[in-house]
């Protein structure tokens, strides 16, 4: 089986009856079998179940009419391990959750189940979705599939190399300060961060709460417009999900760009940009224009900031959020004299650096004294950050920048040093603080060794279809989602 | 670089953290690193700026106060590290 195929084309054959689910999922669980232990991608594969809910897919579709009309019928879709699947491990790449199972499913889980998924195979992340390139994980370092000595980014590495590498039909995953597009960038997939509130968060393990959302990760842009349609909607359980229609995200895919007005932010177009990535980006923009859009440079001043920001907000976020992790009721309990020795030990035990430096100055920028000077001085310029987009997006209707700077850096080169690592989020942090959605697909690559570059577009809050259109249009002129490492 | 108030065994402290010796020089080290570098937000004039606590402002996002299936005992109970009669075990905690 073609392990490259886009969801579409499988789903394609499997309803003309060219392909069984057993045969799709067996032909991935092959792939997996022979590439994924170099690679990493997954940190858990319940083989059994997996054909299990083939051998179903294949029953429905023979005997039920109305089965064809799930979207997503017997393709299977690996999901980042902080996402809970009922009956399926959630460590979230950590020794605190080593052996926790889920009670119940998330909803994007739910809602992949109604449309007919297969769910197959737990992907490696950064330990709780802190990290830009999944050495954070507790459990292995998910390797790039173009160049093992390369990260695949991170948080949602595994999701990005699952989808890269062939190993399944599309993949779910997070993103709070890029964890979606940054891996995408790296990998040389689409990965889609849908406005904050399209898509719920229940069942997701938190991390930062007016940050994280959950999206797809896919090998052209129609797939990810396909998963999207399942996934988005408002949900009562998640108090934070927007009670807005979705549209059919799939409708728009096809239409011409032309007239579409295309800002180029100058903050993003530094001196320091790899060669390679300006040149791959700067024939991206030529590409918009010949597809009919006009190009517009615009302007987000605050945009040095954002990093700054964000490290405060996030942070803190996450030191309310991983206070839950105590022992008592899940989590490998580590025994003290009283309970506050217990929490600390069991803490210490279970928490990764990256997660407990993040915990610390999280924890630090809250506290009485110095809440005024960083968390609420913080929140000022996330509008700042804001007002800068809303004043872009009154002139422009998508704007384009490149993901990341660089390619994918090399597997130790910045893990000692926490800074250096967090400086990598630069363009895809403000989408987060700001909410509205932002998609990385592939546009070219560096050469030496031959890695992905992404291009980053972003949307006005709840356009994904005018989003998923714009990169379309400039996907199918182009065969970058056609070139795989293998 | 000039000193930060900051003092990571009082944060960890609060925070439920123990940390080794090592942890706390080289965290301690880094956290201060990333401190100087957020200092920069205090060049910005934000006196009449309001906070964004939160991207898309719902408001009194509520529902009926109604009982609604959960978590059985046993699911609620899954993954105790210690567990007896229905209910979570933990250290005394009142002498």
């Amino acid at each position: 089986m073609d392990c490259s195929q886009s969801l579409n084309s499988l789903r394609k054959q499997l309803l003309d009856g060219e392909i069984t689910s057993k045969e799709v999922v067996s032909g991935f669980i092959d792939r997996i079998e022979s590439v994924d232990s170099n690679l990493n991608a997954l940190i858990h594969l319940d083989k059994e179940s997996a054909q299990q809910q083939a051998q179903s897919a294949d029953e429905a579709l023979a005997s039920d009419p109305e089965a064809k009309n799930k979207s997503l019928i017997g393709l299977p879709i690996v999901v980042k391990d902080n996402i809970a699947e009922r009956g399926q491990p959630l460590t979230c790449a950590s020794r605190m959750l080593s052996s926790f199972v889920a009670p119940y499913d998330s909803t994007v889980v739910s809602r992949l189940k109604s449309a007919g998924a297969v769910l197959m195979g737990r992907a490696n992340l950064d330990e709780f979705a802190m990290g830009s390139s999944t050495e954070n994980s507790a459990r292995a370092i998910t390797r790039n599939p173009w160049d093992a000595e390369h990260i695949p980014g991170g948080s949602s590495g595994g999701s990005a190399a699952a989808v890269s590498a062939g190993l399944c039909a599309a993949a779910i995953g997070s993103d709070t300060g890029g964890s979606i597009r940054q891996p995408a960038s790296f990998c040389g997939c689409v990965g889609l961060k849908p406005s904050y509130g399209r898509v719920s968060r229940f069942g997701l393990t938190a991390f930062a709460s007016s940050l994280d959302q959950i999206g797809p990760l896919t090998r052209d842009v129609r797939d990810a417009a396909t998963v999207l349609n399942v996934i988005a909607g408002h949900d009562n359980r998640d108090s934070t999900s927007v009670p807005k229609d979705t549209e059919d995200y799939t409708a728009s895919l096809g239409q011409d760009i032309k007239g579409l007005k295309v800002g180029l932010p100058k903050e993003y177009f530094i001196e320091g940009l790899d060669p390679a990535v300006k040149a791959s980006v700067d024939a991206a923009v030529s590409k918009f224009e010949e597809l009919g859009a006009e190009i517009v440079e615009v302007s987000l001043p605050h945009t040095e900031y954002a990093i700054a920001t964000y490290y405060i907000i996030c942070t803190a976020e996450a030191s309310a959020n991983l206070a839950r992790f105590d022992g008592i009721r899940y989590g490998s309990r580590v025994d003290g004299k009283d309970p506050v020795e217990l929490y600390a030990k069991t803490r210490g035990a279970g928490f990764g650096s990256e997660v407990k430096r993040r915990i610390i100055l999280g924890t630090y920028v809250l506290s009485s004294g110095y809440y005024d000077a960083y968390y609420l001085r913080a929140q000022k310029v996330r509008t700042l950050i804001r007002q800068d987009f809303q004043q872009a997006f009154e002139k422009v209707d998508v704007l384009l920048t490149p993901t990341v700077a660089a390619p994918a850096f090399k597997v130790g080169e910045k893990s000692t040093d926490p800074l250096q690592m967090y400086l990598t989020d630069i363009f895809t942090i403000s989408a987060n603080l700001v909410g509205n959605c932002g998609l990385s697909l592939p546009c070219g690559f560096s050469e030496n060794p031959k890695l992905p570059i992404g291009l980053q577009l972003m949307g006005r809050p709840f356009e994904e279809t005018n989003l998923l259109k714009a990169a379309y249009a400039y996907e199918q002129s182009t065969e970058w989602h056609k070139t795989f490492p293998f | 670089m000039s000193k930060t108030d900051f003092d990571i065994h009082y944060v960890a402290r609060l925070a439920r953290l123990e940390l080794g010796q090592e942890e706390e020089e080289t965290f301690g080290r880094q956290i201060e690193q990333i401190i100087h570098y957020v200092e920069q937000l205090q060049q910005l004039d934000v006196d009449q700026v309001e906070p964004t606590a939160h991207p898309v402002p719902l408001t009194n996002v509520t529902r009926p106060d109604e009982i609604r299936d959960s978590l059985t005992n046993e699911e609620a109970l899954m993954n105790a590290p210690a567990k007896g009669n229905g209910l979570f075990m933990v250290p005394k905690i009142v002498e």
